[in-house]
């Protein structure tokens, strides 16, 4: 649900990063957050947990400038990726107006990057919303791990697994290193905006 | 959920609304958020030095979670949410079917006050947003 103030000129959307538990979620967030400088960031509100998880959702606002003379904020949200955080999922997707689907590289993540994107599909058809209508990229992350001897997904697998259908862009990512966080929020952010704005300004 | 687009003249109208309803019966904050956690409306002398994002945010998503407890328990939903404090209380009403009005006062507000203006406002407001 964008919200387009004509008062103070401001298109403020809301952008959503899903995925398993413990794909790198949060970890995108973090990183943008600290390579931003303060004026195009907001505070970034994590709800504390006793462990790494996310509980609730984290959330960073940020501002874009200026898109034909109205200010772009967008606020960034993570889910809780653990299957059983499904009714806190479906909260914080109210109102979305992008979303970045972030799947896991490591092989043991095969089956839960599958059935969080199934979830996904269910929770935004209880919003009465489809894949097809609101703008998503795809975020390969923990790309950093294939050359390592630990197990992980190829390339080719992740994209039959994930994208056959939705036929979306693909970022390959390493979170805790940057590589590919702000190519993501770049595209994503710019598809969002281009949907809010054809939705209301330009049509 | 459809997207809101807010022109000046029902901001406007609005803002005067919570101004005289709340305001003006000594309310610190108000906030008129939608229940994605957006801001439409923030009214009140201590809003600059308040995270009134993550505010925001915080109780649309504590409303929606209190939506789905209320379900849980065979409700609907629960119209309002109240959080009383040492000092402050916070005091959180639907209005209509997309809007949230959160209340931040002081001990020298009672709740029965709060209740019967936020309630007074909530027809008002709802009105100016068309809603049902």
């Amino acid at each position: 649900m964008a919200l387009i103030n004509l008062s103070k000129r401001e298109i403020h959307c809301k952008i959503v990063y899903y995925g398993p538990g413990r794909c790198g979620k949060t970890t995108n967030l973090l990183y943008i957050y600290n390579a931003m400088n303060n004026k195009a960031r907001g505070k970034m509100l994590t709800i504390e947990t006793k462990g790494e998880r996310t509980l609730f959702f984290d959330l960073l606002p940020l501002n874009l400038g200026k898109i034909n003379g109205f200010d772009i904020r967008i606020q960034l949200y993570t889910v809780p990726g653990q299957t059983i955080y499904k009714a806190t999922r479906k909260l914080v997707l109210k109102g979305v107006d992008g979303l970045v689907f972030v799947a896991d590289y490591l092989k043991v993540r095969h089956e839960k990057n599958i059935e969080s994107l199934q979830d996904l599909h269910r929770n935004l058809l209880e919003h009465n919303l489809t894949l097809e209508e609101i703008p998503i990229i795809l975020q390969f992350n923990k790309c950093d791990l294939v050359p390592t001897p630990i197990p992980t997904l190829t390339e080719e697998e992740l994209e039959t697994d994930l994208n056959r259908e939705l036929k979306t862009k693909i970022f390959e990512a390493a979170a805790t290193k940057g590589i590919g966080v702000f190519e993501t929020l770049k595209e994503i952010s710019k598809r969002t905006v281009h949907y809010v704005a054809t939705k209301h300004l330009l049509t | 959920m459809a997207d809101l687009v807010l022109t000046a003249s029902v901001l406007k109208e609005t803002k005067i609304q919570i101004e005289n309803t709340l305001i003006k019966a000594g309310v610190n904050t108000v906030l008129l958020i939608d229940e994605a956690g957006n801001i439409v409306v923030a009214c009140g002398h201590k809003i600059n030095n308040m995270d009134t994002t993550s505010l925001a945010a915080l109780a649309a998503a504590n409303f929606g979670a209190a939506s789905q407890i209320a379900k849980l328990i065979g409700e609907d939903d629960f119209a309002l949410l109240f959080h009383k404090g040492k000092k402050g209380s916070i005091h959180v009403a639907r209005i209509g079917t997309d809007l949230i009005l959160v209340t931040i006062f002081g001990d020298n507000v009672s709740l029965g006050l709060i209740r019967l203006r936020v309630a007074q406002l909530a027809r008002t407001i709802g009105k100016a947003f068309g809603q049902k």
